[in-house]
């Protein structure tokens, strides 16, 4: 059940010196970092510094060389998180030669989950109007929203989201965005990653990344406070500038 | 792994399928098409009987060897075997969801390829043909696995078709359509005696002349179920949940 934040559980993520290759070259070098629960945290950082490799650790698909992950207690990609963990890969995973219930339906049956969530996703993601096309019919930004209604199914209580608003028109994004709030309010943690700088704003943590280590691990005022900019964007520049990371994580014990 | 995430894959591998009308036709008629062809190579000659019921055995076998290791590659490369793997979804649901569904096609395709090598072609099968077409089955199932099995191993769509000379040439050289097996090499000989076409085909020219009884038909039967069975589970545990 996803109705309460129970802060007293402690972070829905602990990750401890993780270190990751990928094709044989490093990709993470001692990663540490809490995700606090109930809240939307954002993953910024320029393409190719980590932000996949850490994703796919969170949720066991990525082979990692060394370190701890948690998430809700217990170790990554362990066989009772799968239903609990949801995980919108950045390439859109639906199958195109289904259309958009056909796919929900196969995919809810796999996570186990009640037949009426298929309706529900359905329409929390806006997708009635095309429910019966095939999804390889559709425009990106809607076999996006597709992806992304697989993973609300079974209400899980960690959603790992890779960029799930690249390519979305501003109206939808905003759209999404609201359903993202909605899903922290109802107590679930959210994991969002983008390239673009100024969605960081709706998030209520950032965790800024280069290079497959931390630039900052704050709330958005406190990152700007801490560089004294007003945009994340040059807050991203200065800390590279510093060299001087920004870490300030939210404690298991700090009550919200 | 549960029978009902199993089932569902199954369900769905096939509903992508209905969805492309053509690749059923192709599945369905290529076999059949193809031994039709080899039939009318030989009609001036009596030696169709003879090489008959090996073509039985070998293209539904290479055409869903090939249809099977391409599915579930397109399933690698879309992104969504790694998003099921994030699921509870277990490798074993998958792989036997997908032989079961391509089992099924296999059916289908069999028992209209035996149809039409008998009844258009003008096979001559002195033996039962239920038991014709329990070979035939059998062998086009053993293709399911074997790419099952090809693209647990395979990382590319390339390297998907090279395991198809890999794996099923060999087995069509030395399986006896050339020249018989005993007159073989050796070793060659040897080694034929261990690879599953070998025995289906065996088999099914056994059934054609009615040289042997219906046991030792279910022995090689037996095997040939050795073998799907040994490839299912051998691709399971080769498939990852987790990738470098």
């Amino acid at each position: 059940m996803v109705n309460s934040v129970d802060v007293a559980a402690g972070p829905a993520v602990v990750v401890r010196d993780l270190h990751v290759r990928r094709a044989g070259a490093p990709v993470l070098h001692g990663l540490s970092l809490d995700v606090p629960r109930g809240r939307i945290v954002g993953l910024l950082g320029p393409s190719g510094c980590g932000k996949t490799t850490l994703m796919r650790s969170l949720v066991g698909v990525q082979v990692v060389d060394s370190g701890t992950i948690e998430v809700l207690g217990l170790p990554a990609g362990s066989a009772a998180l799968r239903a609990r963990v949801a995980y919108v890969t950045q390439q859109v995973s639906v199958y195109d030669d289904l259309t958009v219930r056909q796919n929900l339906a196969y995919f809810r049956r796999v996570i186990g989950a009640p037949a009426s969530d298929v309706d529900s996703v359905i329409e929390r993601t806006d997708l009635g109007s095309v429910e019966g096309r095939l999804a390889g019919s559709l425009s990106g930004g809607q076999r996006g929203r597709v992806s992304l209604a697989a993973a609300l199914l079974g209400a899980p209580e960690v959603l790992v989201l890779d960029e799930p608003t690249v390519g979305l028109d501003p109206v939808l994004r905003v759209e999404l965005w609201e359903l993202f709030h909605r899903l922290a309010e109802a107590g679930a943690t959210l994991l969002v990653s983008s390239h673009v700088m100024d969605e960081a704003k709706r998030c209520d943590r950032l965790l800024l990344m280069r290079d497959g280590a931390l630039l900052a691990d704050d709330t958005v005022p406190g990152v700007l406070e801490a560089t004294g900019t007003d945009d994340v964007e040059t807050a991203f520049l200065r800390l590279i500038e510093r060299g001087v990371p920004d870490l300030h994580p939210e404690t298991g014990s700090e009550v919200a | 792994m549960t029978l009902s995430r199993t089932f569902a894959t199954t369900g769905r591998v096939l509903t992508q399928i209905r969805h492309d009308p053509r690749t059923i036709g192709l599945l369905l008629v290529v076999p059949s098409l193809l031994i039709g062809l080899v039939a009318w190579i030989f009609t001036d000659t009596d030696l169709f009987a003879d090489i008959g019921p090996a073509m039985i055995a070998l293209f539904p076998f290479i055409v869903m060897f090939l249809v099977t290791s391409i599915a579930t590659l397109r399933e690698r490369r879309n992104g969504t075997l790694e998003r099921l793997f994030s699921m509870p979804l277990g490798k074993g649901d998958f792989i036997l969801g997908y032989a079961l569904a391509f089992g099924l096609l296999a059916i289908f395709q069999t028992a209209i390829a035996v149809s039409f090598a008998v009844w258009v072609c003008g096979l001559e099968i002195e033996g039962t043909i239920w038991l014709l077409f329990a070979v035939a089955v059998a062998d086009a199932l053993l293709g399911t696995a074997l790419g099952l099995l090809a693209s647990a191993f395979a990382r590319s769509e390339f390297q998907v078709v090279q395991f198809l000379p890999l794996l099923v040439f060999p087995q069509i050289l030395l399986g006896g359509i050339f020249i018989p097996r005993d007159q073989l090499p050796e070793a060659l000989e040897a080694i034929s005696e261990w690879l599953p076409l070998s025995f289906a085909i065996d088999a099914l020219r056994a059934v054609a002349d009615d040289s042997k009884d219906a046991e030792w038909i279910a022995a090689k039967l037996l095997v040939i179920g050795a073998w799907i069975i040994g490839s299912i589970v051998l691709g399971s545990i080769t498939l990852r949940r987790r990738t470098p």
